[in-house]
């Protein structure tokens, strides 16, 4: 922690039933100041319905060198894929 | 409806509006002061979206001010062209912003000031004044929000942090007296349901702020010496400089507009 505080990343939900999506981070002393800051710099114009923050080192992320073993395997097995089907009229949101 | 208000009222209306208005033109003011100054980024942001709540207002009031006066002037001549004994804020928005701590005391006397005010003022018979107070209502939660947690922080935070903030209380506590006190123009409306009757409002304000000046481990001062006048014209030095700043541009370009 230095002078301006605990780094925050901040969430924020744009209507209700939509995820929280990731808007950026803010600097605050503890939770409640974190908030407030959060509504200030990511929905002073009416942005968010609802704000989440959580602590920047509580976040575990994987790291670039990851790349690989995490990630790429994925890519070269078709049968990972569900394209096999074909989506049903109707169907939203996928 | 001001059309076929009794001269008195009008007059009364006039002024009392006026002074709503100025409050928060001139507290906007001084918060937009912090532009570029506060602490952290985050701070600077709310300082500045609060000042700039609070302009919001002093516009709203200060044109219906102008409407009930029915003289062809506008919320800017209000703001722009009066000299300093014309302006009614109370003397406790027009101190300087001196350091974080006296900002914030300031803002927290005023929000909880306003948060009591504007439920009553909402009543008012009066409905173009009393719509202007309902539509703030929301905001001044968050602005009490905002104050009232930086208070908690700085109380009961570090000892320096303590001792500005008791300096602060200390100093500006004179200030608060007038905030609640009635002149002969208020009677006028509070007779005609147009405003409401502030006395019984001052023992719910010094309840609210002793409950949070405990539990920020800071001390209520003694009601000594109170200050007061500024609804009559009558300021502190602070004023006149701030009037300065405020208007030169206004005044150096007339009818500029950009």
């Amino acid at each position: 922690m230095n002078d301006e505080g605990r780094l925050w990343e901040v969430f924020t939900q744009s209507k209700q039933g939509a995820p929280h999506e990731h808007a950026g981070n803010v600097h605050a002393a503890d939770a409640e100041m974190a908030l407030q800051n959060a509504r200030d710099v990511y929905s002073r114009r009416g942005e968010a319905v609802s704000i989440w923050v959580v602590p920047s080192d509580q976040i575990f992320a994987t790291s670039p060198s990851d790349e690989g073993p995490f990630f790429d395997p994925s890519n070269n097995k078709a049968y990972r894929h569900p394209q096999f089907y074909s989506v049903p009229k109707g169907v939203r949101g996928i | 409806m001001t059309n076929i208000l009794d001269k008195n009222i009008q007059n009364a209306l006039f002024n009392y509006i006026l002074g709503l208005g100025d409050d928060r033109l001139i507290l906007g003011h001084r918060l937009s002061e912090w532009c570029g100054h506060a602490h952290i980024l985050e701070e600077d942001i709310a300082l500045g979206n609060i000042g700039l709540d609070l302009i919001g207002q002093a516009s709203a009031y200060l044109s219906l001010a102008a409407e009930v006066e029915n003289k062809n002037r506008t919320e800017d001549d209000l703001a722009y062209f009066r000299n300093e004994y014309e302006f009614k804020n109370f003397q406790l928005v027009e101190q300087p912003n001196i350091d974080f701590a006296y900002t914030i005391v300031r803002q927290f006397f005023f929000d909880v000031y306003e948060g009591i005010f504007l439920e009553e003022l909402a009543k008012s018979k009066f409905e173009q004044m009393a719509g202007i107070a309902k539509k703030s209502i929301k905001e001044n939660i968050y602005h009490t929000r905002h104050s009232r947690n930086w208070i908690l922080r700085l109380g009961d935070g570090t000892e320096e942090s303590h001792v500005k903030t008791q300096t602060a209380i200390n100093d500006l506590w004179k200030f608060t007296g007038e905030i609640f006190s009635e002149n002969e123009n208020d009677n006028i409306l509070i007779n005609e349901n147009f405003a409401p009757d502030l006395k019984p409002l001052k023992s719910k304000w010094n309840e609210i702020i002793k409950s949070v000046l405990n539990e920020a481990t800071l001390e209520m001062p003694e009601n000594i010496g109170f200050s007061s006048g500024s609804r009559s014209g009558i300021h502190t030095e602070h004023l006149g400089h701030l009037l300065a700043e405020m208007q030169i541009v206004a005044r150096s370009f007339p009818g500029a507009k950009w």
